[in-house]
């Protein structure tokens, strides 16, 4: 429901609510909702459930709140720490490569801006996992890399198994879920806006401040939730490309439920949970002031 | 809770799978490691016995272990690990199979059922069908000293060159063995300074790894990494230099064996496809698919390659052997004592 939400921060009011003419296509069409609803409450609500019922009790079915108070262990604590600072250097990143890009696919005049927009899509055509496995054989010391700089004689590079190696494998990965979300809020901003602007007379910046950024935020908000969240929660490319050697909360969490310590994995569940809310929470709350002050 | 959840489970299984689970006769539900038999074996077993397999693969005991235990899925035969079968029979999950319908376990070898008392006494619930040793696998051109002990794991000559196995009771094994204890140990003083060393080889690690261990190995990317003895035949006969060594300070030896979930709803076809994995034909099958050690006497006899046959990897002297001791499972809160020890050493 969340990415059903992210995605939807700008999509047009439905002409059928304006005019009540269609009444009946509302109705009938609620039926429609029904399979995800299913789907939702199969594998979104129960699951949910159950996380929240082995967060909060013990192995003997009794109520705790041990399991959520293990974040405060400093080896848990510190991985979460390790994971807000690498998946915001990476949110970071993300948003600096992407806005830019976002803005040059809007200006060019290219016909074929749906071809570039593709080649950033066409990675994701790839399995995840593929993708990451691929940067560690990119990266390793006996890697395509240091082969490379060997060959030129080059001091050879260390990044694989350092958090820098896992920052980029995040923004790697995650880098389309900026672009795309950006890139499709500014170029639904009407030319017409921009030119009224430049008419009374903006500059370039003052348009770009007053018109253009204000007008983009929900698709930046949209496209940081989108980065940040599964960033946080990642345990794959910190497992495949740290070497396990850096633990972020997602792998405490991951080991957790394989040494069969539901609970505990559960209860910390809960708290990335909460981190995720407030993040949103605070997102939204930008959003909103987005949507109040730039749409009419 | 539980309850509800395996059947919501089951239900959702029943539902994918009434279209296709329709076509009647004889089944043996298998959970067995992965990449952990020749596949073909399977189909030869449909055709001696028209018995069909239903194989799933587990990565690790862990994995395995809730799963039968919350009867989320039944399995009629799974392949644990020796302190994990220990487990299951403590938590009585394990039925004792009538070995009148296993008569090739005669073809086991007398060794391996005397170890396995170690887990399971009077070798009443489980059948062993592979096993081996923990070791250090290196690379003969990057070191330049023989290596016949666990110190090169922590020794800061090889700095970042070190692929430390991600596994809490083998990496907990290795620094009590190398400190002159038993690998099986419980003393909170033994454990503390194993944490200790483990802790002193962290910066020294250039990844914990598991699996990934062969194929860096294989590629050159450390001098030194922990395997089991199985992978090891494997990647010496892609990569020359590679050698496996059991060091002198003692090991693990663990066996896997064949045990029948008391909640199993074939028990005979699961005894007949235990009784078909003892066949030596098959057994040697498996042996030459996954290069583990076989403890079938039938299958080592049938053996053509010679040195394959006389490989002290594959088929250690008693001399390493009397140095290797099997882990007995230590109870829960032990269990998690080692857990909890063992993110505190790589938490820095």
């Amino acid at each position: 429901m969340k990415i059903i939400n992210v995605l939807n921060t700008k999509a047009p009011k439905s002409n059928l609510q304006k005019n009540g003419t269609h009444n009946l296509g509302i109705r009938n069409s609620k039926w429609l909702s029904f399979p995800y609803i299913l789907w939702m409450a199969g594998f979104i609500i129960i699951p949910l459930i159950v996380i929240v019922y082995y967060g909060m009790t013990t192995n003997d079915k009794r109520i705790t709140i041990d399991n959520i108070a293990s974040i405060l262990n400093p080896i848990n604590l510190r991985a979460l720490r390790l994971a807000l600072e690498l998946s915001l250097i990476s949110t970071i990143i993300c948003l600096v490569l992407a806005y830019p890009l976002a803005i040059i696919l809007r200006k060019s005049k290219m016909k074929n801006n749906s071809f570039i927009v593709m080649i950033i899509i066409l990675p994701m055509w790839m399995n995840f996992l593929l993708r990451t496995i691929a940067w560690q054989n990119i990266l390793e010391r006996t890697g395509v890399i240091n082969v490379f700089l060997k060959l030129l004689n080059l001091p050879s590079l260390n990044i694989i198994n350092t958090p820098g190696a896992i920052v980029l494998g995040m923004v790697y990965n995650f880098l389309p879920f900026m672009v795309l979300p950006i890139y499709n809020v500014l170029i639904k901003i009407d030319k017409d806006v921009i030119n009224a602007a430049r008419d009374l007379g903006a500059n370039g910046m003052q348009t770009f401040m007053k018109i253009i950024l204000p007008l983009s935020l929900p698709g930046v908000i949209s496209g940081i939730t989108m980065v940040f969240v599964p960033s946080l929660t990642t345990f794959v490319i910190s497992n495949i490309l740290g070497g396990s050697k850096i633990v972020l909360i997602g792998n405490v969490i991951e080991q957790q439920f394989r040494v069969g310590n539901w609970h505990t994995g559960s209860g910390l569940s809960l708290v990335l949970m909460i981190f995720i809310l407030i993040s949103m929470a605070i997102l939204s709350k930008y959003d909103k002031e987005g949507e109040g002050s730039g749409l009419w | 809770m539980k309850k509800l959840l395996a059947i919501s489970a089951l239900l959702i299984v029943m539902v994918l799978l009434a279209g296709c689970s329709d076509n009647g006769g004889e089944k043996v539900y298998v959970y067995n490691w992965g990449e952990y038999l020749d596949y073909e074996t399977l189909e030869l077993f449909k055709e001696r016995t028209g018995i069909t397999v239903v194989y799933e693969e587990f990565v690790q005991n862990e994995d395995m272990y809730p799963k039968v235990e919350s009867e989320a899925v039944i399995y009629d035969v799974v392949c644990p690990s020796d302190y994990m079968i220990q487990k299951m029979i403590e938590n009585d999950l394990l039925y004792a199979p009538n070995f009148d319908n296993i008569p090739n376990i005669k073809y086991i070898d007398e060794t391996y059922l005397k170890s396995s008392e170690e887990f399971d006494p009077g070798n009443k619930y489980s059948v062993p069908y592979c096993w081996g040793t923990l070791g250090i696998l290196y690379n003969k051109t990057m070191v330049d000293e023989p290596i016949d002990s666990w110190g090169v794991l922590f020794d800061e000559k090889y700095s970042g060159e070190i692929l430390m196995i991600d596994s809490v009771r083998d990496a907990f094994a290795i620094a009590l063995k190398y400190l002159g204890y038993d690998l099986n140990s419980t003393n909170e003083a033994e454990l503390e300074e194993a944490k200790a060393l483990l802790k002193k080889q962290y910066p020294l690690v250039q990844a914990y790894v598991v699996d990934e261990v062969r194929d860096k190995m294989i590629g050159g990317e450390a001098a030194i990494g922990v395997i089991y003895s199985g992978e090891a035949i494997y990647t010496s006969r892609e990569n020359p230099d590679l050698e496996y060594v059991v060091p002198k300070e003692g090991s693990n030896v663990w066996i896997d064996g064949w045990v029948i979930p008391k909640n199993s709803k074939n028990k005979e076809n699961a005894e007949a496809f235990i009784n078909f994995m003892c066949d030596p034909e098959i057994a040697l099958m498996n042996f030459n698919y996954i290069t583990y050690s076989t403890p079938n006497s039938g299958a080592w006899n049938l053996i053509e390659d010679e040195a394959v046959k006389n490989s002290p990897v594959a088929f250690p002297p008693q001399d390493i052997l009397d140095r290797c001791t099997a882990y007995r499972y230590l109870g829960e809160e032990v269990e998690a004592n080692y857990i909890q020890k063992w993110y505190e050493a790589k938490g820095e």
